[in-house]
């Protein structure tokens, strides 16, 4: 995955844990010269930019990205309450914008939204502090590798790729192991509980277990 | 089963993605003991293609007069980081099957007689999962000819030896879980130093790799302490022995073959058939679930080992207990065998148990009434007329040779082999003099 642009340095410290934890790469740049020097080859997978007390560098830099070939690459604003009216005159600039001081889980929900879903990357499957490369078979969690089975990376990769959605033990059977694996629908639990095991008490409890159902990673979602 | 094709494909990139240094194949010999050979990653490819050809006359039960090499072939499935390798030189573990040159499976090879005691089991719609409760000793050191020093009692007024083996246990915990050996529950056992853990159930294959896995960690957490930890069965006169009392299940259809909530107790007609072909065998798979000499000195000395071949629903003293399960837990529905000891080959142990049990419902066995006596207590245990388990190794091994069934369950190679080797211990054994001899005669003979 390529990486987030962050906008002033002086942002960083805590849009970086933000961006930590949804396991997300990023770099600080101060101007469009910075961007441009340190850009990634396949172009920003994102950028935040503080409207700081130099209003208009930040809106030059926001032209910037996108005037890049990139269009998808999403622009999120930050902003205090006293600075929101400058957005006003410049809505073409961004996609979404969060007021400052921010509240981290906001932060996090509101770039999940925009730059992870569609950061273009159909290598990473992310979730919070998980994050999968389909294409290496490798798993992090709080960027740290997950040492993981075949089978236990299978059935990870599979509830992550739908996080909220709950999977009784026979589709997980019939689409993880493939219907004819003598385990039985036991062999889900069994792994399940390993699974659950390395990700560390810290972590277990991102996949739950849905009574009588089956079983789920992170949130139920609303719908 | 699912192809081995990506599980390999998995291997080898995770290999090269995590730079591993050394991959470790590993086997059991017919007693048990881990063996293992060490692979670069560069052969690794080769040996999923081809297998590793070594000669097998070096290990126990392995050689045969004809032909000595044999091929082990890595099981892609059972591929883990060891997480005690440098972090400078990753290392990794994988089991292997033991094949013939020819590709067929080798009849000396553990792995491959349990193996097809699950299939066998599998054609007639079961999967055998097993939750053991391994019991092991920690002591200052493993040298045989000085005593045994435990450690909790070492010292009375040092607080903190008692500490040590709780935390030797939290370690070897957290090195199991990294290893995909997730734990139950562990705690100090009755006796000093003795203590246990209780591995979560899955399927017999799985968990014999898990227990051979789990021996080694044990013992090499002890051993990064200066201490020394063992699984032999009874290593105390004065206190109780170590067992392996294994949770039982069979599951058909992805549900708990055990249970019927119609029956009585809701233990279903395959589970009295499974029980009742366990019990109609127990004495002639002895000599597999309790393989040494001194295993039969745990069994002997009662406490929560068992003495009688016999079954209840909630009596610590039978060789088959049923524990009561949560009503609304119906998957739980289990048998506990109290026989088996940690000092066993597992591969082999759960083909003879499993072999048994499932002879019982291929024929219909009829089960007993299940025994409310006390069998700790003797005088009980000979009114209620249930018979013994071997008292010996020698008896067991006698059980052992008239058995078809163990001879069976083992296949030709191993059964003629164990007995020969068992046999060998025990003559070695009957002609030395012992300690409580010297004591006992010579002061008046």
């Amino acid at each position: 995955m390529t990486s987030v642009l962050v906008h002033p340095q002086g942002a960083a410290t805590a849009v970086a844990k933000v961006l930590d934890l949804l396991g997300a790469s990023w770099k600080t740049v101060d101007d469009t010269t910075e961007a441009a020097g340190s850009e990634p080859s396949g172009g920003w997978a994102g950028a935040i930019v503080a409207v700081d007390d130099d209003p208009e560098r930040a809106f030059e830099l926001a032209r910037w990205v996108r005037s890049r070939e990139q269009a998808t690459t999403s622009i999120l604003m930050l902003v205090s309450a006293e600075l929101l009216p400058e957005l006003g005159d410049h809505t073409t600039l961004f996609d979404d914008f969060c007021l400052t001081p921010f509240h981290p889980a906001e932060l996090e929900a509101r770039l999940d939204h925009l730059l992870i879903r569609s950061d273009g990357d159909d290598a990473i499957i992310t979730y919070g502090p998980l994050s999968l490369n389909v294409e290496t078979y490798q798993a992090m969690i709080d960027r740290r590798p997950l040492d993981l089975t075949y089978m236990e990376y299978e059935l990870l990769r599979y509830l992550t790729a739908s996080p909220g959605k709950v999977f009784s033990r026979e589709i997980l059977l019939s689409e993880v192991w493939g219907y004819d694996y003598y385990g039985g629908a036991r062999t889900v639990d069994v792994h399940i509980r390993r699974l659950r095991s390395k990700l560390g008490e810290e972590h277990a409890n991102l996949i739950s277990t849905v009574r009588s159902v089956g079983y789920r990673l992170g949130q139920a979602k609303w719908t | 089963m699912v192809s081995m094709q990506p599980q390999q494909d998995y291997v080898l990139r995770t290999v090269e993605e995590r730079g591993v240094r050394l991959i470790r194949l590993w086997f059991t010999d017919v007693l048990g003991r881990l063996k293992s050979v060490a692979i670069s990653p560069a052969e690794m490819e080769k040996v999923f293609e081809e297998g590793l050809q070594f000669d097998g006359s070096s290990i126990d039960g392995f050689s045969r007069v004809q032909e000595s090499d044999v091929l082990a072939r890595p099981d892609a499935s059972t591929f883990e980081l060891l997480p005690w390798a440098r972090d400078d030189e990753p290392s990794a573990l994988m089991f292997c099957d033991i094949e013939q040159l020819d590709g067929e499976p080798f009849a000396g090879d553990p792995r491959q007689v349990l193996r097809r005691n699950m299939r066998k089991a599998h054609d007639a719609g079961f999967t055998f999962f097993c939750a053991p409760e391994m019991e092991y000793f920690y002591f200052r050191d493993g040298d045989p000819s000085a005593p045994l020093e435990v450690l909790d009692t070492a010292s009375y007024f040092d607080l903190t030896t008692a500490d040590i083996g709780t935390d030797l246990r939290k370690t070897t915990l957290h090195m199991l879980e990294a290893l995909s050996i997730p734990v139950e529950y562990s705690f100090h056992e009755d006796s000093p130093s003795q203590h246990e853990i209780d591995l979560q159930y899955t399927e017999a294959l799985a968990m014999a790799d898990s227990i051979t896995t789990m021996r080694l960690v044990v013992k090499k957490v002890a051993q990064d302490r200066d201490l020394y930890a063992t699984f032999m069965p009874k290593p105390l006169d004065a206190m109780q022995g170590s067992g392996m009392h294994t949770h039982m299940s069979l599951w058909k259809d992805g549900s708990n073959a055990f249970h019927d909530p119609d029956a009585e107790y809701g233990l279903s007609t395959t589970a009295h058939q499974f029980i009742a072909g366990i019990m109609a065998h127990a004495r002639e798979i002895t000599a597999v679930t309790n393989q040494l000499i001194n295993s039969y000195k745990r069994l002997n000395d009662g406490h929560e080992a068992p003495r009688y071949v016999s079954w209840a629903r909630n009596n610590q003293s039978t060789l088959v207990r049923v524990p009561v399960t949560k009503s609304n837990k119906p998957e739980g529905t289990r048998i506990e065998y109290r026989a088996v000891d940690p000092a066993c080959n597992p591969y082999l142990a759960y083909s003879v148990i499993l072999a048994a049990g499932m002879k019982g419902i291929e024929e219909g066995y009829d089960l007993q009434p299940e025994t409310r006596a006390n069998l700790f207590d003797r005088n009980e245990a000979s009114s209620a007329g249930v018979a013994t388990l071997p008292r010996s190794l020698d008896e067991a091994l006698d059980e052992m040779e008239a058995s078809e069934l163990v001879r069976e369950a083992l296949g030709e190679h191993i059964f003629e082999w164990f007995l020969r080797n068992r046999r060998a211990e025990w003559d070695d054994y009957a002609r030395r003099v012992t300690q409580f001899e010297l004591d006992r005669y010579l002061p008046h003979w």
